[in-house]
């Protein structure tokens, strides 16, 4: 098993979200977390990256059987955890490059392996912006700083192909997109899917999905996943909406 | 500093062992300063009569000045009258090895990646001359003096070049100019006196590391830069290693002149004693900076990286007298713990066509508070002068202020003046974002800043920046959380 979520719980300012979360992830599996607006999805992401102020009150998370809560964000990144932002943000005066190199050498060193020299990350990085058909330009920028949305989600993408973690979460990678850039951030993921990767989508709409196809779809709702299926689902929550599923805590 | 400035740094440390500074250490004189003192000093320097003389016209002068309350910068009074101005270099008390050094200072030593032997050196372990070490003295004189560049203590200059001395010394700080110049030059120890003949490029970054004699040169350090006509040159003060000092006020006075098409580079990086927690005991760093363009075309840049001292006060200027001539002012200046700094620049256009740019960042953490004080003045005869200023401050953490003190006075319609400022934080989505992409949350705050300080970086001399990029990150090590 790659991921384990058993019964997590997670409160912010005191408000509970998460009221017991149960999700379990193999290695190549692509799973959809739906839900409506309010109903944790983020907060889970976000509790699986590691991000302060979400104080986990009950439950557990392993990551090839490791305790993921007790590891630092840069530690689970260097294990192989990545959280596609929804909101990527800007690191002005910082350059996307030399960003992307600090990060993967940090987490090779991490890791125990040797770190990559200019000539090597910059072959890698040409590699990797194939699959996100990213300008070339965009690397010579500085992090995100005057990205367009499409911009700055592609170049999510681009450090996930770099990075090459094991599970990649993406946080409403959707939002905001137009139908080409949309296209094009899901051929990257795509292009990223094996069989030792597994992807965790977290969506509000089912386009999505019509990109991406998932091996799995889980709604979350109040909380708690209340319903998990195949690719199927979405279709019928397309037709009916979240409603009819929540037990009255969501909207 | 490559390696020959290591080994010259050893050569340094040397020196002091022998002879040179027993001899000196007879001849501390007690705290307190009268015309008396200034005689003393001025006779235990051997000097000509016209130093005492410039000398005593300044402490009169100094009698009737009061020290400068315009700063936003908070300290007690200080007792002149409970400093010793002239004694001798404190020796540093030689360790057997690098075990007895201080830990945190080796520890800083390492992350700035300083050879081993020049720790060891700056720690005041004795060293063993691994090279010969005169011999590259020596080289380094000849190099110059082939080129016909005068470099040596102003001390020498008083009595090898009295009368280039005599007719720059004072002549772009006057001793009226200020309490502290006019504090400066009544009592100043030594410095460094440089002069570029007409035509001459410098044959090399001069640094005050390879002068022999040139540390400790006490608490009132006096700098003049001679360009003359079409020469350039390029000097590099301080060091990016920890600077301890017993004396607390350091009231240094630097002048450049450049003549006609010269070009001086001034580059700075200061890293003295910032206090303890609650800042006690950090240098007071009052200096007098001022570049006088006197030629037309000519032009002086200013590059400074302030990490140290507990309290700074400084504003390296420039007067654009020649037609056509530049001046430039980039500058970093860091404030943590309970640090302080007032600094800036004065940008004063009075001759035509005359151009000037002030890039300021300051980096604010901790309770560091900074103000950046500016003045772009264009004079009535400054035709089409020009002047862009921008000043961007971040800001760690919730507790640390950053000000802006811009004075612009325009006296000229044809003159254009740009200000822009920005103030921005490091914020949680920031770090949050890097450490979720395997950054530690000390790498990210680094490579941020880093950014921020990018365009000034790009003015140092490479190796200077370097060492200066690695210093930014030290000197905010643990800034956050």
């Amino acid at each position: 098993m790659l991921l384990s979520i058993r019964n997590l719980k997670a409160e912010v300012d005191g408000k509970a979200i998460l009221k017991g979360v149960d999700l379990e992830v193999r290695p190549g599996e692509v799973h959809a977390i739906m839900g409506p607006n309010g109903s944790g999805k983020s907060t889970l992401a976000h509790v699986l990256a590691g991000r302060d102020g979400y104080d986990v009150t009950d439950g557990e998370v392993l990551f090839e059987d490791q305790d993921l809560l007790a590891l630092a964000p840069e530690e689970r990144a260097a294990l192989g955890l990545f959280l596609a932002f929804q909101y990527p943000v800007e690191l002005p005066g910082v350059n996307n490059t030399h960003f992307l190199k600090e990060a993967l050498n940090a987490q090779r060193r991490a890791r125990g392996e040797s770190e990559l020299d200019s000539v090597a990350f910059l072959k890698l990085v040409r590699e990797k912006m194939q699959l996100v058909s990213m300008k070339p330009e965009l690397l010579k920028r500085q992090v995100n700083a005057g990205f367009s949305g499409g911009e700055k989600k592609r170049n999510e993408i681009l450090q996930m192909a770099v990075f090459e973690p094991k599970l990649a979460v993406l946080d409403e990678t959707d939002s905001g997109l137009d139908i080409d850039a949309l296209r094009t951030v899901s051929d990257g993921v795509n292009a990223l899917r094996s069989p030792d990767r597994a992807v965790i989508m977290v969506t509000h709409y089912q386009r999505l999905l019509d990109y991406i196809e998932p091996d799995f779809v889980h709604v979350l709702a109040g909380g708690r996943i209340v319903r998990s299926g195949d690719k199927s689902l979405a279709k019928e929550l397309e037709q009916r909406g979240y409603a009819w599923l929540s037990d009255g805590e969501a909207a | 500093m490559g390696p020959t400035a290591k080994d010259m740094d050893a050569l340094v440390s040397r020196g002091y062992e022998h002879g040179f500074v027993t001899e000196i250490e007879t001849d501390v004189i007690p705290p307190g300063l009268s015309e008396d003192v200034i005689r003393q000093i001025s006779l235990l320097k051997n000097e000509p009569h016209w130093v005492l003389d410039y000398r005593l016209k300044a402490y009169r002068h100094w009698l009737t000045m009061t020290p400068p309350a315009w700063a936003s910068v908070h300290y007690p009074p200080i007792d002149h009258q409970a400093i010793s101005y002239f004694a001798a270099p404190k020796k540093k008390p030689t360790l057997d090895s690098l075990d007895d050094v201080d830990p945190e200072l080796l520890r800083t030593y390492e992350k700035l990646g300083i050879p081993i032997e020049e720790q060891k050196a700056l720690a005041g372990v004795a060293v063993d001359a691994v090279f010969d070490s005169v011999s590259v003295a020596t080289t380094f004189r000849e190099n110059l003096a082939e080129a016909g560049v005068i470099f040596c203590s102003i001390s020498e200059a008083m009595h090898d070049h009295a009368e280039l001395l005599q007719q720059y010394l004072g002549s772009v700080v006057p001793h009226t100019d200020n309490y502290y110049a006019a504090l400066n030059a009544a009592v100043f120890t030594d410095g460094t006196f440089v002069y570029v003949p007409k035509g001459v490029r410098c044959p090399m970054e001069l640094s005050t590391y390879f002068r022999i004699n040139a540390q400790n040169t006490g608490q009132f350090e006096r700098t003049l830069i001679v360009a003359d006509a079409g020469s350039h040159v390029s000097y590099l003060e301080g060091c990016t290693a920890p600077q301890r000092d017993e004396n607390q006020l350091h009231a240094a006075v630097v002048e450049l002149v450049a003549m006609d098409d010269a070009q001086i580079k001034y580059s700075t990086v200061q890293n003295w004693y910032p206090g303890d927690e609650q800042g006690r005991g950090g240098i007071y760093n009052f200096v007098t900076k001022r570049g006088d363009c006197r030629g037309d075309r000519s032009k002086i840049s200013w590059t400074q990286v302030e990490t140290g001292s507990a309290i700074t006060w400084k504003y390296p200027s420039c007067l654009l007298r020649g037609e056509d001539a530049i001046g430039e002012f980039y500058s970093v200046a860091v404030t943590r713990g309970r640090q302080q700094a007032d600094t800036g620049t004065k940008m004063i256009h009075i001759g035509r066509n005359t151009r000037s740019t002030i890039v300021s960042k300051g980096i604010s953490a901790g309770e560091g508070n900074q103000a950046y004080r500016g003045l772009v003045r264009m004079a009535q005869k400054a035709e089409n002068a020009r002047n862009h200023t921008q000043c961007d401050s971040l800001l760690i953490g919730d507790r640390c202020g950053a000000h802006t003190y811009p004075y612009i006075e325009v006296r000229n319609p044809s003159a254009h003046v740009e200000h822009e400022a920005t103030t921005s934080k490091i914020s949680e989505d920031q770090l949050f974002y890097c450490r979720s992409r395997g950054i530690s949350e000390e790498d990210a705050v680094s490579l941020i800043v880093n950014g921020f300080c990018k365009e000034i970086f790009n003015e140092l001399p490479m190796e200077f920046a370097v060492e200066a990029q690695k210093l930014l990150a030290i000197s905010l090590e643990g800034a956050v959380g």
